[in-house]
């Protein structure tokens, strides 16, 4: 009996589909994303149940490490010509005698958030790379001789008075850190606060309740 | 580039048939890229945004006279005093060096068996007030609008007058995620009135004396 022989078939696969998914997925990230900012120092948020979504314009969010380092950072507004970053600075300019370039402006309207002295700041923004800048990063001071912080606050509110304030500090974060910004926060007014949390769904029913 | 095709001569057909090419297309490096694109992306993109929680705190004002301050009742306060290494002391009422003895305090921690439980004790009547309302929206016995739901267990939280005012008091020594979280548990056992205030000197004394 001859032997059956099977059907050669080529080795090849067809892609097409694959590429057809493939590129589905790529419009749909492309779409949805929201690039992560950049951030000088990480952050773990503690974890709350609260589900109120962090807005993404008109913030200012206070960053505080874990070993108590304060950052700050501030949004360009919803609309993006209104340059909010670049008139805070010029505001903090006047305040602590540095001028700025209109071009040193508009390089710091770009960057992300920050954490050093004022005097620092025009070396911060023509640092070349990131290594650079992040060696300058020590942290907003906050002695009562020279509270820098609270004179970004005060610059920020009154660049953008409908600014919220956001608090993304690390749980592991001393607690009087935080005091000494939330009664900074106060002094200027601010008595509302984001506490930025991770979502950790926690459920209690009533049959939970003691008797 | 324009060829300038020289008749062949010799040849045994005159015609020359291109060589047959395949139509298909090879889409592996296209298949590379594209996953490529996409580690890339997935890897760089926050999907889920941040949570927040919002706390708002009593405006401060200089010229306010600490005698002036609201009077709350001692059998509704609870206090939490949170300190070093996560630990929760609390006690029911009032600690008045005038009016000795202080209460103790008892320990407790984060657990489900531990503050929760003396929080929900203590509001018993507003905790399952608005959790059988929840309930009757998920079951669909009540149908209403979420923002006329949140109003309506606002009010419930309002008109409250058994529940606990629970002080939060955190000393020197607290985490920051000690806070979120005692401010969290207030949110899940829905606790009308809570206020985060500083350690009076006696309090202070009371924790370096507590037992561990």
């Amino acid at each position: 009996m001859p032997k059956i022989k099977p059907p050669v078939r080529s080795p090849h696969i067809d892609m097409t589909p694959m590429v057809d998914l493939f590129s589905v997925l790529l419009i749909f990230l492309l779409l949805t994303a929201s690039f992560r900012p950049q951030e000088a120092a990480p952050i773990t948020t503690p974890s709350a149940v609260s589900e109120k979504q962090a807005p993404d314009n008109d913030i200012m969010t206070i960053f505080i490490s874990k070993d108590g380092t304060i950052f700050f950072n501030f949004d360009n507004g919803k609309d993006t010509s209104t340059h909010f970053r670049s008139k805070l600075l010029a505001k903090m300019g006047e305040q602590y005698k540095i001028t700025f370039t209109p071009k040193e402006l508009d390089k710091f309207g770009k960057l992300a958030s920050f954490g050093l002295p004022v005097k620092d700041i025009k070396t911060f923004i023509n640092a070349q790379d990131s290594k650079e800048r992040d060696a300058l990063q020590t942290g907003i001071p906050t002695d009562s001789t020279d509270n820098q912080l609270a004179w970004w606050i005060r610059s920020a509110r009154l660049t953008n008075p409908f600014a919220e304030v956001a608090i993304k500090g690390d749980g592991e974060a001393q607690y009087k850190v935080v005091k000494k910004i939330m009664d900074l926060l106060q002094e200027n007014k601010v008595n509302k606060f984001n506490l930025v949390t991770t979502l950790m769904k926690e459920e209690v029913t009533l049959k939970d309740l003691p008797k | 580039m324009a060829e300038i095709i020289v008749e062949e001569k010799g040849k045994k057909s005159g015609k020359r048939r291109p060589k047959k090419h395949s139509t298909r297309i090879d889409m592996t490096p296209m298949v590379d890229l594209m996953c490529l694109l996409i580690t890339f992306f997935m890897l760089t993109t926050a999907f889920s945004k941040a949570k927040v929680m919002v706390i708002t705190m009593p405006e401060k004002d200089p010229k306010d006279n600490p005698k002036d301050q609201p009077q709350i009742s001692a059998a509704r306060t609870l206090n939490i005093l949170l300190t070093e290494g996560d630990k929760i002391y609390f006690y029911k009422g009032m600690a008045d060096p005038k009016k000795p003895p202080l209460p103790a305090l008892i320990k407790s921690d984060f657990s489900k068996d531990g503050i929760r439980k003396v929080l929900l004790d203590m509001n018993k009547d507003l905790f399952r007030k608005i959790a059988e309302y929840r309930e009757k929206r998920i079951t669909g016995k009540l149908v209403v609008a979420d923002s006329t739901a949140d109003n309506e267990i606002k009010r419930m939280k309002k008109d409250d007058r058994k529940g606990p005012i629970v002080l939060i008091k955190p000393d020197e020594k607290a985490k920051y995620k000690d806070i979120v979280n005692i401010i969290d548990e207030m949110a899940i056992c829905n606790i009308a009135s809570y206020a985060v205030v500083d350690l009076n000197t006696v309090e202070k004394d009371m924790v370096k004396n507590a037992p561990n």
